[in-house]
């Protein structure tokens, strides 16, 4: 078009003043746009610092974003059914990037014993600095310590497991299992030190051992139940998992999290869906705001649009100089309401207290504290939304306005 | 060469089952400089020829010329250019854009024309000084007088340098002070430019001004004299 970059000036002063004839409609129209992307981004960043957490917080008590197990260990998790630690290939694989951490730690089923109760649980027969460095923060450790090496021959439990045995740091409490011939195994050991958890129900529903005492205990040799394996990001282990099971080789099962924790995968992806889903609601409700604001400013126009028509410009002109003007309301909602949106966010980048309702939530694998994750993405994408679909909307009425004829537009009354 | 020329124009109107005559057969020659007045009874045909030939609206049959143009064949694209660069209308109301200022309205004929800003900005300046607005350009329509609006309309129409400006009852909201002022604007343009204008009426003391007064009764020229008007160049 030869006039377009001369058109700049006048088209533009004409589609900002035109914006502010009627000033409170578009306030209201605005507001309106306003509000809806506000509450497409906040919704958007709790909604991922709450799938976030459920996520991180299922993974935490996994520990390790993809496990390699002997096949049948999923099914019976008994010491029977352990594997080798790794070597050749696939210890190699686990020591290139981006796996970040490893660790080879037992995991059997088995019974804590106080003289006052018992209760059963999974026991965790592993080498500390894997187990921080695969993500165990050993700030969790509330009273005592943390287990030392993987030949440490104490015993760290859980805050309500403490409770439940009615024992305390100090005292000696006894661990059964079963080892490899199927006999009852026990002994005793003393706890070292206490850990809290995320969840109340990981604080009873398990117990860190030294490695070594375990293999001892369980008469495994160096067999280990599970590797745990993480790159630092949950969200790309499908750049590198598979990588990884050719490595473990096909006597070995590989599984990433969403696998081996299919609730907390359907989760995540069920996110996506909702945001979109809402993200159009809130529009849909906008764009008749908007259609009706475009509709009502050309038909109060008409006559200076047919003068316009009468001067010479052309309908497409005329769809561009309307289009402009919804432009400027839309460009305008949304930068305001991005610019909201972050300020509301920053003051809660630290987390928002959520222990009220933490109670109900923590059935759902939350903690009491909600991160809200604000992602470029939902900013752009809820940006490029507004904008398209606005734009869109706006072709209606654009439309109209440069369907009308000069002459009976001139002599309206 | 004739400024407009037009054979046998017809355009009739239906509304519901009436058909109403606007124009019947009209056919008429305006040299190029010529000061032309169409008056007539209300309903007679005026706007409707002025429509026409300014290629607002396509009569039912017949020809018309404006220059070189034949303007019955041309399509809606073609017209809007021959109004863009060709015409200069000034209509009786409603002739600016309200959220423009004086400047803005003149300057926005010439964005739509594709003019550069600066050439516009310079333009727009010399015609307002031209029609004796020189210190209102900043001004709203809603902050000038009946007279000075219709004085940027003329601004506007005469900017693009136009052969032909097209007036439908410029005067008729106008006081008789601000109508003389106006009539002499389009007397001076016509002698100092040779700007052919063709001017619609009710008011006596505009049809005195022409030097050629066209009369039409329900769409049909009934007579075409010469008079001794203020505004003409040598016919
Ligand atoms: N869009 C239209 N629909 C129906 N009839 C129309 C239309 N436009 C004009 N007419 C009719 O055509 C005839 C001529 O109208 P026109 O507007 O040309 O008259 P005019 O001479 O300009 O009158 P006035 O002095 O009142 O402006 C009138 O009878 C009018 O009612
Ligand atoms: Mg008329």
């Amino acid at each position: 078009m030869r006039s377009l970059g001369t058109q700049f000036t006048i088209a533009t002063t004409l589609a900002w003043r035109n914006l502010w004839r009627n000033h409170r409609r578009t306030l209201v129209m605005l507001a309106a746009i306003v509000v809806g992307v506000w509450a497409m981004i906040l919704f958007g960043a709790l909604m991922r610092g709450m799938l976030d957490e459920m996520v991180r917080g299922g993974l935490n008590s996994l520990p390790g974003e993809v496990q390699i197990h002997n096949p049948q260990y999923r099914d019976d998790p008994s010491i029977e059914n352990s594997m080798a630690p790794p070597a050749g290939e696939l210890l190699a694989s686990l020591d290139r990037a981006p796996i970040t951490a490893w660790t080879a730690r037992i995991k059997v089923p088995g019974m804590l014993a106080s003289e006052r109760d018992n209760r059963g649980l999974m026991l965790l027969g592993v080498d500390p600095a894997g187990e921080v460095a695969l993500g165990f923060d050993p700030k969790d450790i509330v009273e005592g310590r943390f287990l030392e090496s993987a030949s440490d021959r104490g015993i760290v439990i859980g805050r309500r497991m403490a409770e439940r045995l009615e024992t305390e740091l100090g005292k000696r409490v006894v661990v059964m299992s079963q080892d490899l011939n199927n006999e009852v195994a026990d002994r005793g050991v003393r706890v070292v030190g206490i850990f809290r958890a995320r969840l109340q129900a990981d604080e009873e529903s398990r117990a860190w051992l030294g490695r070594d005492a375990m293999q001892e205990l369980l008469g495994a040799g160096d067999a280990v139940s599970e590797i745990a394996v993480t790159g630092n990001d949950y969200k790309a282990v499908d750049d590198w998992w598979q990588g990884l099971a050719e490595s473990a080789g096909p006597e070995l099962e590989t599984l990433p999290w969403q696998q081996l924790q299919p609730f907390l995968d359907s989760m995540f992806r069920a996110q996506g869906s909702v945001n979109a889903v809402l993200t159009v609601i809130i529009f849909l409700a906008l764009s008749f705001g908007l259609v009706n604001t475009l509709v009502m400013a050309v038909f109060e126009r008409v006559r200076e649009i047919g003068l316009m028509m009468a001067l010479g410009m052309k309908p497409a002109s005329v769809m561009y100089q309307v289009l402009l003007e919804s432009l400027y309301l839309l460009a305008l909602g949304l930068i305001i309401g991005n610019v909201l949106a972050v300020a509301t966010l920053w003051p809660m980048r630290n987390g928002i207290d959520i222990s009220v309702v933490g109670e109900g939530l923590e059935m759902a694998g939350m903690g009491s504290t909600l991160y809200p994750v604000l992602a470029w993405q939902d900013m752009l994408g809820s940006t490029l939304i507004v904008l398209i679909l606005g734009l869109l909307a706006s072709l209606l009425p654009a439309w109209r306005a440069s369907r009308l004829d000069p002459v009976q537009a001139l002599t309206r009354n | 060469m004739a400024a407009v020329r037009c054979r046998a124009l017809s355009k009739c109107f239906v509304q519901g089952e009436q058909v109403i005559t606007g124009l019947d057969d009209v056919s008429l020659d305006i040299a190029e400089g010529e000061f032309v007045g169409l008056c007539g009874p209300s309903g007679s045909g005026k706007t409707t020829l002025l429509n026409a030939l300014g290629g607002l609206d396509t009569p039912d049959s017949g020809e018309i010329e404006i220059g070189d143009l034949r303007v019955d064949l041309l399509g809606k694209g073609a017209l809007a250019e021959m109004r863009l660069h060709r015409i200069g209308f000034v209509f009786q109301a409603y002739n600016l854009i309200p959220v423009l200022s004086a400047r803005e309205n003149i300057e926005f004929v010439m964005q739509v024309q594709g003019v550069p800003a600066q050439e516009r900005k310079a333009r727009s300046l010399a015609i307002l000084e031209e029609v004796g607005l020189a210190d209102h350009e900043d001004r709203l329509p809603a902050q000038l007088s009946g007279g000075q609006q219709q004085r940027v309309a003329v601004a506007r129409a005469i900017v693009s340098q136009p052969t032909l400006v097209l007036a439908d009852e410029p005067t008729a909201n106008l006081d008789s002070h601000s109508a003389d002022q106006l009539m002499d604007l389009f007397g001076v343009l016509n002698r100092e430019r040779g700007i052919t204008f063709v001017i619609a009426t009710h008011d006596a003391r505009v049809m005195a001004y022409c030097r050629r007064l066209v009369r039409l009764l329900d769409g049909k020229i009934v007579s075409d004299e010469r008079q001794p008007g203020q505004g003409q160049t040598a016919a």
